[in-house]
């Protein structure tokens, strides 16, 4: 079993486990908490598929940024745990369960798929670089990047005005 | 089986079981900001499929569009928790159970 082997399962499970802690725990920091194992364990799988790229970005932005922003929030309403509803078999859960069954559907299909490329391209360590993703940013992609910049502009000034308190 | 590598399936099976987890979570979960980390957790299992796809394929385009799905999911933490903080003050509660002002 090569090192690329153990480290997917390591960080495949991981990643499933604090999939599973997040969406289970009553208290909403416990759930943040889970949410963060589970962006790091994210951004290990990205390195055993040599993006190394956006393996730290994947840290910087989620586990830095968007994390933060949650845990602040949830420290603003100070909020305790979650009490579950009183009915038993509501809708959601069914409906829950009638979306994981679906899903788990395509694992059936997945098995059966025989890709084109079953293993790493050769080229995939040159392509996860700062470089080639630079490259490939300010050529192809110049316009959806420009985009991408008015998106989080109207998404601040929408945030600040969302949040901020009325002032009669 | 060659266990010498890990085969491509392989991540396509783990993103869906991610997603799964995560479209359980949007749908069993109350408080409005756990179904929000949810909504999150399904994003990066969409961005693992792109990644996985780009370096087994060797295209550059997959790491391109997780860049952008990265600045959509800021955008939208953003916006998403300012509609939480929005809705506690004006109705007390981040439930989406009991949130129904749309409701006729």
């Amino acid at each position: 079993m090569s090192l690329q082997v153990a480290l997917f399962f390591l960080f495949g499970i991981g990643a499933i486990a604090s999939a599973i802690g997040t969406i289970t725990r009553r208290n909403p920091v416990a759930a943040a908490v889970n949410l963060i194992v589970h962006f790091f364990m994210l951004a290990g799988l990205y390195l055993t598929l040599q993006a190394q790229f956006l393996a730290i970005l994947q840290i910087l932005v989620y586990a830095g940024a968007i994390m933060v922003l949650v845990v602040f929030v949830i420290m603003l309403l100070n909020l305790g745990n979650e009490e579950a509803l009183r009915e038993q078999f509501t809708l959601r859960k069914v409906l829950g369960a009638a979306i994981a069954a679906i899903f788990m559907l395509q694992l059936g299909v997945l098995f059966n798929a025989s890709p084109s490329q079953r293993y790493l391209s050769p080229a995939a360590a040159s392509l996860g670089t700062a470089e080639s993703i630079g490259q490939a940013l300010f050529t192809t992609y110049l316009f959806p990047f420009e985009a991408i910049s008015l998106l989080l502009l109207a998404a601040l000034v929408g945030a600040i005005i969302l949040a901020k308190r009325k002032v009669e | 089986m060659n266990l010498h590598a890990v085969p491509f399936e392989w991540y396509l099976i783990l993103a869906a079981v991610l997603f799964t987890i995560g479209a359980v979570g949007v749908v069993t979960r109350r408080n409005a900001i756990v179904v929000f980390m949810a909504i999150e957790m399904m994003l990066n299992s969409v961005n693992l499929v792109f990644i996985s796809a780009a370096q087994f394929l060797g295209d550059i385009n997959g790491q391109l569009f997780v860049l952008f799905v990265m600045a959509v999911a800021a955008g939208e933490a953003a916006i998403g928790l300012a509609i939480v903080l929005a809705l506690f003050r004006n109705k007390r509660t981040v439930y989406v159970d009991e949130v129904n002002v749309l409701k006729w």
